[in-house]
């Protein structure tokens, strides 16, 4: 069926200047990651200059909380592994098992931003919020940052599985998935990246 | 319900602003009116707002580069006279409050809202037709990145006439930019001005980058690369590398004014010194953004009039690429005085010093280009050459300040102004305009009149001389930065601020005569035209087809042989060949979303300055929603018909006939 999709989508052109099309987006998105990538660096930065700069206020060592932490971590985990399940079944050209994997997906993902707002709500009711010292604030850049990408992506998985539901594997819809996949995965390794260098170093 | 924002924040009594404001709404209504008497609103929005062709893209970007060069230079010309005035005793007549606004909206407005568009623009016009493609990567995003930029001029602009603009230098470093020191809007128009263009401009080095990397013709390797899109190339890896950064540091900078943080505050463990780094650490890079494709610009001009190809094409690129590293490693000469300890400084200042040397490189390299070629003085030449003399005294200049032991002493001088204008000036706007003069015959089909652009350029070089030459004195005298007025004035001084405020004058002749020439140019009545599509015999691929190109720029896509590939098909005997045939040309339709998002773009950033959170909200939302609506329409792309191609390629080689005949 999606083949047929497809070819349809082909009717007025050689299918290689549409396989074009897909590459050409998904390098344009790699490009994109780069440039995101330098962006989380530069919070990475501000938090080692000023993560230490606890003006009196709490240090890591008090506030957080490492076995919950660890939950958001395979929570997001978990999502990484159903995108990549999703990304088989668009390989094969199964559109309903794209559906359900990318569904699950963004059910991981928003338990994910759930628990990061607990978590926020949580400091900022104990008088922790990131107005309070030079760490509280790089901590909330950093970590709201990425809570922000992977709230985005949820709300582009939402409008893909309208897309895909409705259309199919077409094209579009795959380059679309593509891009959504390598993002991400991107999200989860700068994940790691903060689990280690703000909650574990924190912590230890 | 409007948050700060009230009918105190226009300021009736400063009678400049109030008349700058009734001039322009005199002639915003004019514009207007003329359009809709001549009935070209149709014509506007279905050929440039809504157009997601490069070529019509890149035009506009200009357009918003010359008028924010008015703007700018305005300014500028403002200073000059305050300080010619104060120089001699007495108070001149700009209060510091205003000064400071003033300087502060040159700086942003010349580096965010002149350079930058005019660069991006030049970007759209040429590296497309320079590689044989037909459009760029993305012509969404393309346009989609205008109407950001277009909007954030808008909305500094805006700041002239409700609120204040920031009065605390064009990077607004804290403590100063924080919310004590700066309670009113005048930062937040900064922040949220720039942050909006930055974000296009981020998506246009994407859509740059991944142009060239996939989409140039077959047969051209990197190494047959033209050197103008070297230079892009390179300033799209520097965008990308480096405009997260900014992004970062100014949302930083905002969440500390607004939601009351400590990134950069006095007290509770903020950092003022991080926000210095960071923001050198895009702002060093970008100035070898904006200088980069300058350099390209010289080097299509320098080998198109010796009438030789680039002499060390590959030293030249290699020089670029040199540099391009190297611009990534130097941002701490910004601030010597930080005191990080000897070490350090004279890292940086090593590093500093070190891109001379490929700079060097280029300066010899289009020396011998001009060695024994048949010069042609036309006015992008005429720019080239005083390039090559005003830049290398600015080089030097730079070479002395990346000393940290001089620095100690020349640091936030007017000898340090005195530098980077030698080196913009004399580098990025001659290159512009040199770069615009030398491409508009491609663009408009007609060349610009050449005695009014050599005068022009002359003015330019000159100007510049008289200008900025005093400054590096008054700057040894000890004269710093960004004051208004002078506790003890000397007649030395004054007359030395006199000299530069006749400098900036002549250039005032200089930019009015380009303005001549741009009316002259379209209202005159004896237009040089050109029929061939290659007035200036040149030797990239942009000239081998008609000027103005058809919307599909290449009928056929061209094979490339050599370097200088227009070139070397005429010296075969294979340019200028009709193909067999033709075939239908897969283009991208127009779109509505991308003025759409700017306006909304606009609208949240306008309602974040004045605390409009609903608004902001909307805007936001609606920006977002915009785009999910734009991705959901898969009617994004159309065929022009072989038959179309045909009659279209047709009138060009009857054209091309008529001026061989």
């Amino acid at each position: 069926m999606t083949t047929q999709t497809i070819q349809h989508n082909d009717a007025h052109a050689s299918g290689h200047e549409h396989h074009d099309t897909i590459s050409l987006r998904v390098f344009g998105f790699w490009i994109y990651i780069m440039s995101d990538c330098i962006l989380f660096s530069a919070l990475f930065a501000t938090y080692a200059v000023i993560g230490h700069n606890f003006a009196g206020g709490p240090s890591g060592h008090d506030i957080f909380e490492l076995p919950f932490v660890l939950v958001e971590t395979f929570v997001l985990l978990a999502s990484s592994f159903m995108i990549g399940l999703a990304m088989l079944a668009v390989h094969r050209g199964d559109k309903n098992k794209t559906l359900i994997w990318l569904f699950l997906t963004l059910i991981l993902g928003a338990v994910f931003v759930g628990l990061e707002v607990y978590e926020f709500h949580h400091l900022i009711a104990e008088g922790f919020g990131p107005q309070r010292s030079g760490f509280l604030s790089s901590y909330f850049g950093l970590v709201g940052t990425h809570g922000l990408h992977v709230t985005s992506g949820v709300i582009w998985g939402l409008i893909l599985l309208f897309q895909i539901g409705s259309k199919g594997l077409t094209e579009n819809n795959i380059s679309r998935i593509s891009c959504l996949s390598l993002f991400w995965h991107f999200l989860h390794i700068v994940w790691i990246c903060v689990f280690t260098i703000v909650y574990l170093a924190g912590v230890l | 319900m409007f948050g700060k924002l009230s009918l105190d924040a226009i300021p009736y009594h400063e009678p400049i602003l109030i008349g700058t404001f009734s001039a322009i709404v005199v002639l915003g209504v004019a514009l207007l009116a003329a359009i809709t008497y001549f009935r070209k609103w149709g014509y506007l929005w279905h050929d440039w707002i809504t157009s997601v062709d490069h070529k019509k893209i890149g035009v506009m970007y200009i357009v918003v580069a010359i008028i924010m060069l008015v703007r700018g230079f305005s300014d500028a010309i403002m200073m000059r006279l305050q300080q010619a005035m104060s120089s001699g005793g007495g108070e001149g007549y700009l209060p510091p409050q205003h000064y400071d606004q003033i300087f502060t909206a040159h700086g942003t407005i010349m580096i965010f809202f002149m350079a930058m568009p005019f660069m991006i623009g030049l970007f759209n016009i040429v590296v497309p037709l320079q590689i044989g493609a037909r459009d760029v990567a993305f012509p969404f995003l393309n346009n989609m990145s205008f109407w950001f930029t277009a909007f954030s001029a808008i909305l500094i602009n805006i700041s002239l006439f409700v609120g204040e603009f920031g009065q605390v230098g064009w990077l607004a470093y804290p403590p100063l930019s924080g919310r004590d020191l700066s309670p009113g809007v005048g930062v937040d128009y900064w922040i949220w001005s720039v942050q909006l263009s930055g974000i296009g401009t981020l998506l246009t080095g994407v859509n740059f980058f991944a142009t060239i990397i996939k989409m140039r013709a077959p047969g051209m390797t990197l190494f047959k690369m033209p050197i103008f899109t070297w230079t892009t190339f390179c300033a799209c890896v520097m965008i990308i590398a480096t405009f997260p950064i900014l992004t970062v540091v100014i949302t930083l900078l905002a969440l500390d004014r607004t939601l009351g943080m400590h990134f950069f505050t006095n007290d509770l463990g903020g950092n003022q010194m991080m926000y210095v780094n960071l923001i050198w650490a895009w702002g060093h890079p970008e100035v070898y953004i904006l200088i980069l494709p300058a350099f390209g610009v010289f080097s299509e001009v320098t080998a198109t009039f010796c009438k030789k190809r680039m002499f060390g094409y590959s030293t030249m690129v290699w020089a670029t690429v040199a540099i391009t590293v190297l611009s990534l490693f130097v941002w701490l000469h910004h601030f010597f005085t930080m005191g990080s300890g000897a070490n350090v400084n004279a890292f940086f200042g090593i590093a500093t010093m070190l891109i001379a040397i490929p700079t060097g490189v280029k300066i010899f390299n289009w020396l011998f280009t001009m060695y024994r070629g048949r010069v042609e003085f036309t006015t992008p030449m005429i720019y080239t050459l005083g390039f090559l003399v005003t830049f290398s005294v600015g080089g030097m200049t730079g070479v002395m300040l990346a000393n940290p032991a001089a620095d100690f002493v020349l640091h936030n001088s007017l000898f340090l102004i005195a530098h980077f204008h030698n080196v913009i000036i004399g580098g990025v706007v001659f290159g512009y305009l040199a770069g615009l003069a030398y491409w508009f015959p491609k663009v408009y089909g007609f060349k610009l009149n050449e005695r009014l652009g050599k005068f022009s350029a002359l003015c330019w070089i000159i100007g510049f001389w008289f200008a900025f030459m005093p400054l590096y004195a008054l700057g040894f005298m000890g004269i710093t930065r960004r004051v208004s007025t002078f506790v003890d004035p000397t007649p030395l001084m004054h007359t030395m601020f006199v000299i530069a405020a006749i400098g900036a004058g002549i250039i005032l002749v200089g930019i009015l005569a380009f303005v001549l020439q741009l009316v002259v140019g379209f209202a005159g009545k004896n237009k040089e035209y050109d029929l061939t599509g290659d007035p200036w015999g040149g030797r990239t691929l942009e000239w081998s087809i008609s000027s103005p190109p058809p919307e599909y720029n290449f009928a056929v896509i061209p094979q490339v042989h050599d370097l200088d590939a227009f070139w070397d098909e005429k010296e075969k005997g294979t340019a200028y060949k009709r193909p067999d045939h033709y075939t239908d040309i897969h283009m991208p339709k127009s779109t509505v979303a991308g003025p759409v998002m700017g306006l909304f773009g606009f609208i949240m950033s306008f309602s974040i300055v004045w605390h409009i959170w609903w608004l902001a909200a909307f805007g936001l939302i609606a920006t977002v929603l915009t785009f999910v609506i734009r991705s959901c329409s898969d009617d994004t792309d159309f065929y022009i018909k072989k038959d179309e191609v045909e009659l279209t390629e047709n009138e060009h080689f009857k054209n091309l006939e008529k001026q061989q005949a």
